[in-house]
């Protein structure tokens, strides 16, 4: 039987989010009533031009540098020709050959491993408008009685990212959309939200037997617009192609549609229908120079990426899940560090912040800098714990006083009567009621049988009110039942 | 009214009417009486304009006289009646490109053109007729029918600029604008007796000019005399932020050197232009002559010799239509213009909206631009014309190391017959043979009428210049513009249709 492998690229789309569009001063604001954002050029009325916006060059130019691309000096804009009625030109500007950015890679981890996939280009267009087909056709063309058009969204710069065909399984495939996502997040250059378009993929899947050199022929399904969703595509190709390839058939080179609701994946247009695109370059606009010196503004100017911000939370001592969940949130991370600079173990805030403190805010929709909660707090917190001034169940009740605004956790601690007695005396005046109203249960253990040590254990915390510490009652019993 | 007889005002220069205005004799009202009069009486021969826009030029010309009245000046082309192509947007004025799938369309914004026109206080008496979206060379082209030649209604104007080439020869304006992408200009220029000039590209914005090839199309001034040629081009020209083309640097002194003569001055002949199988006899004589004279003058003739020049036309013939396919696409009846009533699908929409309202020669075009741009004809065709564009600039390149002028004929005929080309695409073309390659260097150009062959039509004369060489192809024009001695005036702009 034929072993498989999947040959799996991905060109991702980004909206960029500047204040204005990409060739025009119009708002780069899609949500507005239809047709409000918009001027002759962006509308494309006879005569107007486009004038390249230098915000979103620094924005593509940050995309390029944070994913390790060359930057070309010159770069050249081409019109891609097609017709579509919420595209105002009738083509769109974008690139070809030359590129803003070439020949760059990202590191990805899946299941601890290191993978590294190439970026092929990263370049700089422009966005569509929106077609709205009313009637019967369920949202589709197909069926729709007339179609409502907005060019809000008509013009907004939209940076594209191609990879190389590194990927090889569904789950590489969704790592790697979710860490150019946090790049692009870290970045600052796009609210990259998936559900609303600003970020989407196109999957490119092929099959061929485990060791074949020549690719299968490939599939493109469009505008896949969840992490989840990437996964489930790339799964259902992999799964649909091999079907088609062991019954005998051909796979077709076409454009596909992911249906979410069937999770199935459905032909568009085969690639002998497709468009040529007849590009060109765009007499209306000059060369792009990125000199040496803006790009190394640019390079001076990025902030941390995100493997290196996990890699150094992960030195401070948090796990590589923590560190993950850390490095998405610039709040969370600040909290970390300041707790670790203030003494608490990297591990413990680690994993309080990513455990209890992550749960408090979504359950009660609070931002973490709005909560009672700082570094120092938190240190001190684990430092209780450590000296068993604080039982775990105690520490959580801490904790979640200390997000509320109660205090720093000493005087939640002291005031709530959480603190754990570690005072031997007490203990043991406590063992000595327990012990003289159970002799039987001592008898017991002498004789050999230890069934009745976890009550004995559980009747002293009882009488000491749940704030003993059990491993010095434990310790102290043993020593007082032994024969 | 102490000035001269009103209907002599249509007939003064730029710089004459600017002199009259400023001593008081006649007001910018009264000169836009004066070309709207003879509009009135030659319009129904030439159909020059398309739209005459009475209220606007009324009111900018009261502006005028209003800014004169408090002595406020805003340069020399305040309270000049001028005329604008039609495929220039005006704000709240029909624009149509001379195509029926504009027709009704009204601009929701000025070109930058207009912006500054109306700045300096001009008078925009209104819309000229074209061929449709300045493809063609006799305004024959035109969907709204053709416009005649003031010198001889029986003949074209020459194109795509005709109309505004014969509403500043008759007197329907004072002086007027066009677009000029392979010639547009200085044909027409040429064929009405007129000074007619494409500028340095990128020293004229191209914001709000309805484009036909953008890498070629530059909006240029028709004029009377060299003069005020200058003052025209002074007027609209200059770096703006929504062309991205526009180049930003200060504009040359376009009139520094117009006194100065041509002594010393090293100009160069273009001998392929001087080719009897393609060129006119009385044309090459005439352009002899003249180079004879600049010679006598002071000036070294030289003959050059720019063999790419016998591609330039093939190479134009497909950068063109190419850039064309592509601008016109926008033209769809999705958000403007003509919408088909076709019953179908979207896309039936679009192409039928197109095929109805696009003309013949439009369509041809499109067609000849997509085919050029199409996977596996690119190469062969579109990437081999911008090959011989490259080849054209550098041996223009070279040639200006050696020379500090070129001369050529205009065109290789004078102004020929309606109908008597228009059925022979390839015919035509060859109308633009002279023109064309400073459309592909991107240089300036000028035409100049030096003299009229056996039929009483004018001859042009072509000064050509580098990048940025405006100066220099003024000085050698002006002195052109004197050896010839050229005072003719079209023959329906003296005849009893516009006697007072």
């Amino acid at each position: 039987m034929t072993v498989w492998e999947a040959v799996i690229g991905i060109e991702t789309h980004v909206e960029l989010s500047t204040e204005s569009k990409m060739f025009c001063s119009c708002p780069a604001d899609a949500e507005g009533e239809p047709n409000t954002a918009c001027c002759p050029v962006c509308l494309a009325l006879p005569g107007a031009l486009p004038v390249p916006n230098g915000k979103a060059i620094e924005g593509i130019l940050k995309i390029g540098l944070a994913l390790d691309c060359d930057i070309n000096e010159s770069s050249i804009f081409y019109r891609k020709n097609y017709f579509y009625p919420d595209l105002p030109k009738n083509y769109q500007i974008s690139q070809y050959t030359f590129p803003v950015c070439e020949h760059g890679h990202i590191e990805i981890d899946v299941d601890g491993a290191s993978v590294r996939i190439g970026i092929t280009r990263v370049h700089m267009e422009e966005d569509t408008g929106k077609s709205t087909h009313v009637g019967d056709g369920d949202g589709r063309i197909h069926g729709a009685d007339h179609t409502l058009l907005d060019f809000n969204r008509a013009g907004i710069p939209l940076v594209e990212i191609v990879t190389e065909p590194d990927i090889r399984t569904s789950q590489e495939a969704r790592a790697y959309g979710a860490e150019l996502q946090r790049i692009v997040l870290a970045l600052g250059v796009s609210d990259a939200k998936l559900e609303a378009g600003s970020m989407r993929f196109d999957v490119n899947v092929s099959v061929r037997p485990v060791g074949a050199k020549e690719l299968g022929t490939r599939t493109e399904t469009k505008n896949v617009n969840s992490l989840r969703s990437v996964q489930r595509t790339i799964d259902y190709e992999i799964d649909r192609q091999i079907k088609v390839l062991e019954a005998g058939g051909e796979v077709r080179l076409e454009t596909r549609h992911w249906n979410e609701n069937t999770g199935v994946t459905t032909s568009m247009r085969t690639k002998e229908e497709s468009e040529d695109y007849r590009y060109f370059q765009d007499p209306d606009l000059l060369p792009l120079e990125v000199t040496p010196a803006w790009q190394s503004e640019i390079r001076s100017g990025l902030p941390e990426l995100p493997a290196i911000t996990r890699a150094r939370l992960a030195t401070l001592g948090a796990d590589m899940i923590a560190a993950g969940v850390l490095a998405d949130s610039s709040d969370l991370a600040a909290l970390f560090e300041e707790a670790v600079e203030a003494g608490a173990s990297g591990r413990a805030a680690g994993i309080w912040l990513t455990g209890e403190v992550v749960a408090y805010t979504r359950r009660s929709d609070v931002a973490v800098l709005e909560t009672g909660l700082t570094g120092g707090r938190l240190a001190e917190l684990t430092a209780m714990v450590e000296a068993g001034k604080l039982s775990s169940s105690a520490a959580k009740k801490v904790l979640i006083a200390v997000l509320e605004g109660e205090g720093s956790p000493e005087e939640i601690a002291e005031s709530k009567e959480l603190l754990q007695v570690s005072d031997i005396t007490a203990i043991e005046a406590a063992i000595d009621h327990v012990l003289a109203e159970n002799a039987d249960a001592v008898d017991k253990i002498r004789g050999g049988d230890m069934k009745p040590f976890g009550f004995l254990v559980g009747q002293v915390m009882r009488q000491m009110g749940g704030r003993a510490d059990p491993k010095v009652v434990r310790d102290l019993l043993t020593d007082r039942t032994a024969g | 009214m102490t000035g001269p007889d009103i209907a002599d005002l249509a007939d003064l220069t730029i710089a004459e009417a600017g002199t009259g205005l400023r001593s008081g004799d006649f007001t910018s009202t009264d000169l836009l009486a004066a070309v709207t009069k003879r509009a009135s009486a030659t319009e129904a021969h030439l159909h020059a304009y398309l739209t005459l826009d009475h209220e606007g030029s009324t009111r900018a010309a009261e502006a005028a006289d209003a800014s004169f009245a408090v002595g406020e000046d805003r340069g020399p082309l305040q309270g000049i009646p001028v005329a604008l192509k039609d495929n220039m947007c005006t704000l709240g004025i029909e624009t149509t490109a001379s195509s029926k799938i504009l027709d009704g369309w009204i601009p929701p914004y000025d070109a930058t053109i207009v912006t500054r026109l109306k700045a300096a206080g001009a008078v925009i008496t209104g819309k000229t007729n074209l061929d449709e979206f300045a493809m063609g060379s006799s305004t024959e082209n035109s969907a709204y029918g053709p416009t005649r030649n003031p010198w001889n209604t029986d003949r074209v104007p020459g194109g795509s600029s005709g109309g505004s080439a014969a509403v500043t020869a008759v007197g329907s304006a004072l002086g007027s604008f066009g677009s000029d992408t392979g010639g547009s200009i200085r044909q027409p220029a040429a064929l009405t007796g007129l000074v007619g000039m494409k500028p340095t590209y990128g020293i004229v914005s191209r914001y709000g000019l309805i484009a036909f090839a953008s890498s070629l199309d530059q909006i240029g001034p028709f004029s009377r005399t060299v003069e005020d040629s200058v003052l025209l081009l002074e007027t609209i020209s200059g770096f703006d932020p929504k062309d991205a083309t526009s180049i930003n640097a200060p504009v040359p002194n376009f009139g520094g050197s117009l006194g100065r003569g041509v002594s010393g001055m090293r100009i160069g002949v273009v001998t392929e232009f001087l080719n009897g199988d393609v060129i006119d006899s009385q044309i090459i004589a005439a352009t002899r002559g003249m180079a004879d004279k600049l010679q006598d003058a002071g000036a070294e003739i030289v003959e050059v010799s720019l063999p790419s020049t016998e591609y330039s036309l093939s190479a134009y013939y497909l950068i063109a239509p190419a850039e064309c396919s592509s601008n016109l696409a926008r033209f769809d009846g999705v958000r403007y213009g003509h919408r088909s009533n076709v019953e179908g699908t979207t896309e039936d929409m679009m192409s039928h909206s197109r095929a109805e309202g696009f003309g013949p020669e439009v369509i041809r075009r499109i067609l000849l631009g997509t085919y050029a741009l199409s996977a596996g004809y690119y190469d062969a065709f579109y990437g081999q014309a911008q090959r011989v564009r490259t080849l054209v600039r550098r041996e223009f390149a070279s040639a200006y190391e050696q020379v500090d002028a070129l001369i050529s004929p205009t065109t290789p005929t004078t102004a020929f017959a309606i109908g008597e080309k228009s059925d022979d695409p390839i015919a035509m073309y060859y109308s633009d043979l002279c023109t064309i390659p400073s459309n592909l260097a991107g240089d300036p150009a000028i035409s100049v009428p030096i003299a009229l062959d056996d039929a009483g039509l004018p001859i042009g004369f072509q000064v050509m210049a580098p990048a940025l060489g405006e100066e220099v192809m003024y000085r050698v024009a002006a002195y052109v513009e004197r050896l010839a001695g050229f005072t003719a005036r079209a023959s329906l702009a003296t005849s009893e249709v516009v006697a007072p």
